[in-house]
């Protein structure tokens, strides 16, 4: 997994709420047996009309934002299905961090082990980011620091130890987990005995 | 100190306390499908990782298989790569899995509970929102994403953050023609689509105690769309009945001996939730989504809402967004909204008692002539038992499509979709812009509901539909 520690870019801003799995990547694009190749569909109906034209005036598709490495946006972003192809989708147009008020929680979940960095503010913190967003300036999100740093201000956000340890060092959390081998078997054993049913 | 049934379940799995927030958990049972499953496989491939155990998982095709004529294979070129592909894979890692000419076959919520693959008691995880389903069982049942489903695949745990408890408790008992899918939608439309975040619902009181298995599990089903990690019901005499005697169910010893277990799974009378809400019973009436989030609801005797009267300004610009998709005026009464289509089915009301609930209000009748109305059986064995009863001919007759089991129409990733503009009444759980087809409305309804709108050609109260 890549590592995440400082991103610098011009946020985009998208201020809907309830932005959910069906909207960021439509099921015609989850029939992939790929991670990668989905940024060209992503937010694929608010992109592009029924002749595949694309949408001048949606945010990511005028300069600069369609290069945005970060995008502002509503609170509940990400509600709806466990589709990994959101935050695939997200990675793979560019976007490796979002600000939000609030995330569904496997979406959530999902961007961590994408090396992505999902960050709660609020809407009033989110507002002084979306109104900057306008000046197509960098910002600067330090993960190591926990803080966004825009002109000359910069607001905390938090974080959970291990998922900040994770992503700093691109650790890859399967090959963590298989290290408590024995532990997990020992657990096994344990159930074997008290609930044979079900082991 | 009083536990939840959630903490208790929780506190039975952990493998290791890595820190503070994060647990490794032990997880029983993983259902695995086409869409979410191909790159985890994948990773496993590349890194020369095995299934830790391919005896505690179990696959299925479901969102990509044809509802028609299941000889002819998929046409769609992508869909059956996707499908073939979770073939193989199961194959390669030994891992049991229900082909698409399997009578078993069918969408994985529905055949885990049927096969007693579902237990009390057990974390089952899938990739798959919808996996809350199995939480009307008594375990804790969760949606994971695709890493998530490796890291399962590999290890049989996974990493996670505890939850907090909250408490529906659903008191009284439900009038005449109201059903568990109004009682999800009345939920979810009085917490809102973010109101259970980072929680684990438990839903308890007399309504739910008086419900039967398959109408809880289409309360736990949608516990997402109100934006909680699982919904949970204490299992009772009706979850062990349900479960005796089911292919993967325990048996003999081990029987009396589960059983004598899940009987002692429920929450501590004195246990603390951090939320709680009551939902008054009698007070539920058939609900329909007049909007595009399942947040959305209003009651069948109702009208369309005015973004004008909302004071919060996100709030109004998303009403105002979901009207213009919809093609709705506010003020509209919801009974004077024509559909044209009619799908029940889906992992929320695709199972037998659905299908009888409709077959009551459809027998005799005929469908309204401009409505295209199909019937897609959660499963194989879903559809093999109404066909024993009859139901089938009640629905042919009637004039409904009557179909091979799969999610269908619910997500629209087979052939089974609306044109842009077209309205259906749906049983399913999801009423986004574009769910069931670019440009398609939505209106979330009970499976009676559905059947009662396909007659009348308009959204109508079931109510009114005597027998």
């Amino acid at each position: 997994m890549k590592k995440f520690n400082i991103l610098k870019g011009i946020p985009a801003s998208l201020p809907m709420i309830n932005i959910d799995t069906d909207m960021i990547i439509p099921k015609q694009f989850l029939k992939t047996i790929k991670r990668t190749g989905l940024g060209k569909s992503l937010f694929f109906e608010m992109r592009y009309d029924e002749n595949g034209k694309i949408i001048q005036k949606f945010i990511l598709n005028k300069e600069p934002y369609n290069n945005s490495p970060i995008l502002l946006t509503g609170k509940n972003f990400g509600c709806g299905s466990s589709r990994e192809h959101a935050p695939w989708a997200l990675l793979d147009f560019g976007i490796r961090c979002i600000i939000s008020s609030g995330f569904a929680d496997i979406f959530y979940n999902n961007c961590f082990k994408n090396g992505m960095l999902p960050i709660i503010l609020d809407q009033e913190k989110i507002g002084e980011l979306t109104e900057y967003s306008k000046r197509k300036e960098n910002i600067e999100i330090n993960l190591n620091e926990q803080e966004v740093l825009f002109g000359n201000k910069r607001i905390k956000f938090e974080i959970d130890s291990f998922k900040k340890k994770c992503l700093l060092n691109g650790l890859d959390d399967i090959a963590l987990s298989l290290e408590k081998s024995e532990q997990i078997s020992s657990f096994e054993d344990k159930i074997k005995k008290n609930k044979p049913w079900v082991n | 100190m009083p536990q939840t049934l959630y903490d208790k379940i929780w506190n039975e799995h952990i493998v290791h306390q890595q820190d503070s927030e994060t647990t490794l958990l032990y997880v029983d049972r993983h259902l695995v499908h086409e869409v979410t499953s191909p790159q985890a496989f994948e990773g496993l491939r590349i890194l020369k990782r095995r299934v830790r155990r391919p005896d505690l998982t179990l696959a299925v095709a479901d969102h990509n298989v044809p509802t028609s004529d299941r000889e002819v294979g998929i046409a769609d070129e992508e869909s059956k790569i996707q499908v073939d592909t979770l073939e193989k894979n199961c194959k390669e890692f030994g891992i049991e899995f229900f082909d698409m000419k399997d009578k078993r076959q069918g969408i994985v919520h529905i055949i885990g509970p049927e096969q007693g693959f579902t237990q009390p008691g057990t974390i089952i995880v899938c990739g798959d929102s919808h996996t809350a389903t199995h939480g009307a069982f008594g375990s804790l049942a969760f949606g994971i994403g695709t890493s998530e489903v490796e890291h399962v695949l590999a290890t049989q745990t996974l990493i996670q953050k505890k939850s907090k408890n909250f408490k529906v408790n659903v008191t009284g008992s439900l009038p005449t023609g109201v059903t568990s899918k109004d009682v999800i939608l009345q939920t979810i439309g009085k917490i809102g689509t973010a109101g259970g975040t980072g929680m684990v619902i438990e839903y308890m009181g007399s309504v739910i105690e008086n419900l039967n298995v398959e109408q809880r599990m289409t309360i736990c089903n949608m516990s997402i769309e109100a934006g909680a990690r699982a919904g949970i019901i204490a299992p009772d005499q009706k979850t062990f009945q349900y479960l005796k005697d089911k292919p993967m169910s325990p048996k003999g010893k081990n029987w009396v001996r589960a059983e004598e277990y899940w009987s002692k799974l429920k929450s501590d009378t004195d246990a603390k939730f951090d939320k709680e809400v009551e939902i008054k019973g009698d007070e539920i009436s058939p609900m329909v989504t007049w909007g595009t989030s399942p947040q959305d609801v209003v009651s069948i005797t109702g009208v369309v809402p005015d973004p004008e009267k909302e004071k919060d300004i996100d709030k109004k610009a998303s009403m105002s967004r979901s009207l213009a998709y919809m093609g709705l005026k506010p003020n509209t009464k919801i009974e004077d909204i024509k559909v044209d289509r009619i799908f029940i089915g889906s992992c929320t009301n695709g199972r037998i008692g659905d299908l009888r609930e409709a077959a009551k209000i459809v027998n005799g009748k005929t469908v309204a002539q401009h409505v295209n109305a199909m019937i897609v059986p959660g499963s194989g064995l879903v559809k093999q038992q109404a066909e024993q009863e009859g139901i089938d001919k009640i629905f042919i007759k009637a004039g409904f499509d009557w179909r091979e089991p799969g999610c269908s129409m619910c997500l629209a990733m087979n052939a089974d979709k609306l044109d842009p503009k077209e309205r259906c009444a749906s049983t399913s759980n999801r009423n986004f812009e574009g769910r069931q087809g670019r440009g398609g409305r939505t209106h979330l309804v009970s499976p009676s509901m559905a059947a009662a709108a396909a007659v009348k050609g308009h959204l109508t109260d079931v109510r009114k539909f005597k027998n």
